[in-house]
């Protein structure tokens, strides 16, 4: 008997997402310039940098909430500098907020349900009966999202409206909408801001969980640098709209203009 | 002769094959076992655990919450003939290494990677285990699988051994037959509260004979269920769950996790229920928050017919007479408020529930009898699987913890201690000779430890720790926490600390409950800044001094307690804190410390001074310290002599 295996890089393969010199202004400000970097299939990818780095318009370029200037992304083998939201989501790709998007008033188990709207086939006329193909179609659904309660652990907030949920519990129902898209492509960000110490761990155990059982891909925004270092397989950093490093956590740690960018320069 | 309990569960798939067993929560859905598909689980899990190489005789641990998986292991060893030891799940390593390494056991089935985890960590402590099962794969594909093994694979592995080998299921079923009532069919691990803990070894014959004495007294059928959320390794699972069930046919269900208990609850409705007093506290405490958010209809007909249940509502559940009026009030009462709270607690069904292990509140008590409720106490031990007594119904008596059960033999020595023997009674204690003999008397009778008393009828009352109990100068009984107890039932009274030994009469300190009486004092208009300030008020000495004679009375009551009234209290200027060392961690006082801490106050409750300066050190959250003077208000309180109520001197 044994502890279990350092799974860390077993699992990588080709590259899954390309970006390759993405610029995005807008108006006068220039938020991303020339970003070029890849997310190989299996691996967790973390995308750090100080405020206004230009993250989270990273993320959007990538799930196609914005058009990049210039620049090309290549998703699954297919070169196009213009992606839709619902064509990323089709495609496999889901994220979470920065700020919980929930349907407040709604109880866990529907918010997580909307996550498999996608993968409802059935028109309106099906599924306003209680019987027939659509609801066979949503019995699966149901059963898929039981193992997304089950795995997350919030079987007991189950019938809750998400708006009575302590925030920790609204981020996990959040990555459980996410997950029950099954994508191939998670897109996270800051999962785990405004979290206490014990939350953040249970987080940090759910995308590792979740990267390792189910190969999914993960690409994340954090500001908490502890986190990071120990999460990721490989890390980008921007600052002021500029990738100023990529590599394994500890290339990046050792990099004297990350340095300069976390602690300002002169430390 | 049905004398383990293997041979009972094959007996139930041959009596009640299509009757459910088993109930457990997973993705939502509720599923189901009949008698007859567990046996056919059990006796697969069994075949596959013997070819794992577990041998009659040999320990099991048993390590998670309450799910069939964990129950099963249990029924499979026992199947064997090997000696299940389960072990309290949340335990830290070290006291699992202590269990593991004490019972040496070969064998651990055990819950998730959390609890694998832990075994990993002890692993060096415990040089014989050498097979672990886990019921849940999660987060454990990465690990060595040369010595962990899934339960469902040993089950398929069994059931695929039984199918093709006809000398296995022959070799199988002879294992059961070869069982018999004096085999060891587990060991308990008593939380010792001083040293180690200790392995009480319980014989199948005597487990089963215990149950069907209670199985009988309380008339358990197999259309009976329980909620089986109680520690697996506690006595009180093992027995009210597991060995009732076994014994009677009863359905035990299993929740979904340890935090859907209550919906659990809600969804099931056990007709049989056991929870210790502080569940019932925080349920109480919770309907009147909501009700105190509820409009002001709702309010009052819920205090209205509160009120009358109150009135009526024990009289009622005892089969008492009871005027028309009343009679259809309640009924009235249950339509509107009764039925459908106990509909939202999951209490619908209840037949009978019974609390235990601590004192229990006599408004709490009646406040679920009342509504109709059969909630009844019982006394009970590991070393006694379980019962000594317990109320029969319709044979309530609050504050005792009932009659003998049946076959119950109980005695009390000279010194106040209660003795007994049980048909349950444990064979010792795990290789430790010396400990059994301390614990039971040459003529067979268990020492329990506790001092009691029995009353006209029959009903014990448990004061006590026997060791705890003291005299006054005069001979009489002086058990403080007896005392502290009832003080402690009023809302309004946090801590007593009762003080008497080797004296001429009993004083006591209270600490008052400021959010309790803070709240009274916002109501009444009486002003204060402090917690000292609102201790020291007149009209709070009043009030004290009304539930001190309260206490009085009942204490009058009981002739063995009457001398022990309490004559004269003060109100503490200060709570009692753990940081001060007033109070253990666990929220107990230390009276020895308090009495020398406080050594003025005590001095001026028995000379007679009305009041008396103290100044104490004190600990801040920030760990600074500073001195609190104060003058301390000392008042006689009204005590029952000879039948009459007068004010002693």
């Amino acid at each position: 008997m044994s502890g279990p295996k350092d799974a860390v890089g077993e699992t990588m393969g080709e590259t899954l997402l390309a970006v390759d010199g993405v610029s995005l202004g807008f108006g006068g400000v220039k938020a991303i310039t020339d970003v070029s970097f890849d997310i190989r299939k299996g691996e967790i990818r973390a995308i750090i940098g100080p405020n206004g780095a230009g993250k989270t318009s990273m993320l959007n370029v990538i799930n196609g909430f914005y058009h990049p200037q210039q620049g090309r992304i290549t998703y699954k083998g297919q070169t196009r500098s213009r992606m839709r939201p619902y064509q990323a989501a089709s495609q496999g790709i889901a994220r979470t907020f920065q700020n919980v998007a929930l349907f407040r008033g709604m109880s866990t188990l529907d918010n997580i349900m909307v996550g498999r709207t996608l993968r409802m086939h059935r028109g309106l006329f099906w599924q306003m009966l209680r019987f027939g193909p659509a609801m066979r179609e949503e019995i699966d659904h149901r059963r898929h999202v039981e193992d997304i309660i089950d795995f997350l652990q919030i079987e007991a907030i189950r019938k809750t409206p998400v708006g009575k949920l302590p925030y920790g519990l609204q981020k996990r129902v959040e990555l459980g909408r996410a997950l029950a898209m099954e994508p191939e492509l998670l897109l996270l960000d800051e999962p785990m801001a405004g979290m206490n110490m014990e939350e953040k761990e249970d987080m940090c155990r759910y995308i590792l969980d979740l990267n390792r059982h189910f190969g999914t891909t993960i690409a994340l925004i954090e500001h908490d640098i502890g986190v990071v270092m120990d999460l990721s397989d490989r890390v980008v950093v921007l600052e002021y709209g500029h990738k100023i490093a990529d590599g394994t956590p500890e290339e990046v740690k050792a990099d004297p203009k990350v340095i300069d960018a976390y602690l300002g320069v002169g430390h | 002769m049905l004398d383990t309990f293997a041979k009972l569960l094959c007996e139930h798939a041959r009596v009640r094959p299509d009757r459910p067993a088993m109930r457990h929560k997973d993705l939502g859905i509720w599923h189901t076992w009949t008698w007859r598909e567990m046996a056919e689980t059990i006796r697969a899990y069994a075949a596959g655990l013997r070819d794992l190489g577990l041998e009659r005789g040999a320990t099991v641990a048993v390590i998670g919450e309450n799910r069939p998986a964990m129950y099963w292991t249990i029924l499979a060893a026992q199947w064997l003939g090997a000696i299940p030891v389960p072990v309290y799940a949340d335990a830290v390593a070290d006291e699992m290494a202590y269990v593991l390494g004490h019972a040496e056991v070969g064998f651990a089935v055990v819950q998730d990677q959390e609890q694998v985890d832990k075994l990993l960590a002890i692993q060096d402590q415990v040089p014989k285990l050498r097979v672990v099962l886990y019921d849940e794969p999660r987060g454990l594909r990465d690990y060595d699988h040369s010595r962990l093994h899934a339960v469902s694979g040993i089950i398929e592995k069994g059931r695929t051994l039984l199918a093709s080998d006809p000398a296995v299921a022959a070799a199988i079923d002879a294992e059961r037959d070869r069982g018999n009532g004096d085999d060891i069919s587990i060991i308990l691990y008593t939380s010792g509260t001083t040293g180690r803990s200790k392995g009480v070894l319980l014989s199948a014959g005597r487990s089963i004979a215990a149950a069907r004495d209670t199985v009988a007294f309380d008339k358990l059928t197999d259309r009976d269920e329980v909620l089986a959320y109680l520690p697996l390794a506690w006595v009180g699972d093992h027995y009210l769950n597991y060995a009732q069930s076994l014994v009677s046919g009863f359905c035990v269900a299993c929740p979904e996790s340890r935090e859907t208990v209550e919906t659990n609850l809600q969804e099931i409705g056990p007709t049989f229920y056991f929870a210790p007093p502080r569940v019932f506290e925080a349920l109480l405490t919770r309907v009147t928050i909501r009700m105190e958010d509820a409009g002001a209809l709702k309010r009052r007909m819920f205090d209205y017919f509160i009120g009358l249940a109150r009135r009526w509502g024990e009289k009622i559940l005892d089969g008492d007479k009871v005027p028309l009026t009343a009679r259809l009030g309640y009924g009235l009462g249950n339509l509107l408020v009764y039925a459908p709270l106990k509909n939202v607690l999951g209490f619908s069904r209840i037949r009978v529930a019974y609390t235990a292990g601590e004192a229990i509140g006599p408004d709490l008590f009646s406040f679920y009898r009342s509504l109709g409720i059969n909630l009844k106490q019982l006394y009970g031990q590991t070393e006694a699987f379980l019962y000594v007594t317990a109320h029969p119904d319709g044979h309530i008596r609050v504050g005792t913890v009932g009659l003998a059960t049946p076959n119950v033999d109980i005695r009390i020595t000279e010194e106040g201690e209660v003795l007994y023997r049980s048909p349950g009674q444990f064979i010792g204690y795990y290789k430790d000779e010396e400990r059994t003999a301390e614990t039971v008397t040459p003529e067979g009778y268990v020492r329990t430890g506790d001092a009691g008393f029995f009353d006209e009828d029959g009903h014990l009352t448990i004061i006590d720790r026997a060791k705890d109990v003291g005299r006054l100068r005069s001979g009489a009984m002086f058990a403080p926490k007896y005392i502290e107890n009832k003080l402690k039932f009023f809302p309004n009274i946090k801590e007593a600390v009762a003080f008497g030994q080797d004296s001429d009469f009993v004083t006591c300190m209270l600490n008052i409950d400021l959010t309790a009486v803070g709240n009274w004092a916002e109501r009444n208009n009486i002003p204060y800044a402090s917690y000292q300030e609102l201790a020291q008020r007149p009209e709070v000495y009043a009030i004290c001094a009304g539930h001190v004679a309260e206490v009085n009375r009942a204490l009058a009551a009981e002739p063995r307690m009457a001398a022990a009234q309490i004559r004269r209290f003060l109100i503490l200027h200060k709570e009692l804190d753990a940081d001060d060392g007033e109070m253990t961690r666990t929220q107990k006082v230390r009276r020895g410390f308090i009495a020398e801490r406080y050594k003025p106050l005590v001095d001026a409750l028995y000379n007679g001074a009305e009041a008396a300066d103290i100044s104490t050190e004190v600990t801040f959250e920030d760990g600074r310290k500073g001195v609190i003077s104060a003058r301390v208000k000392i008042t006689d309180a009204a005590t029952v002599e000879t039948g009459r109520l007068e004010v002693a001197a």
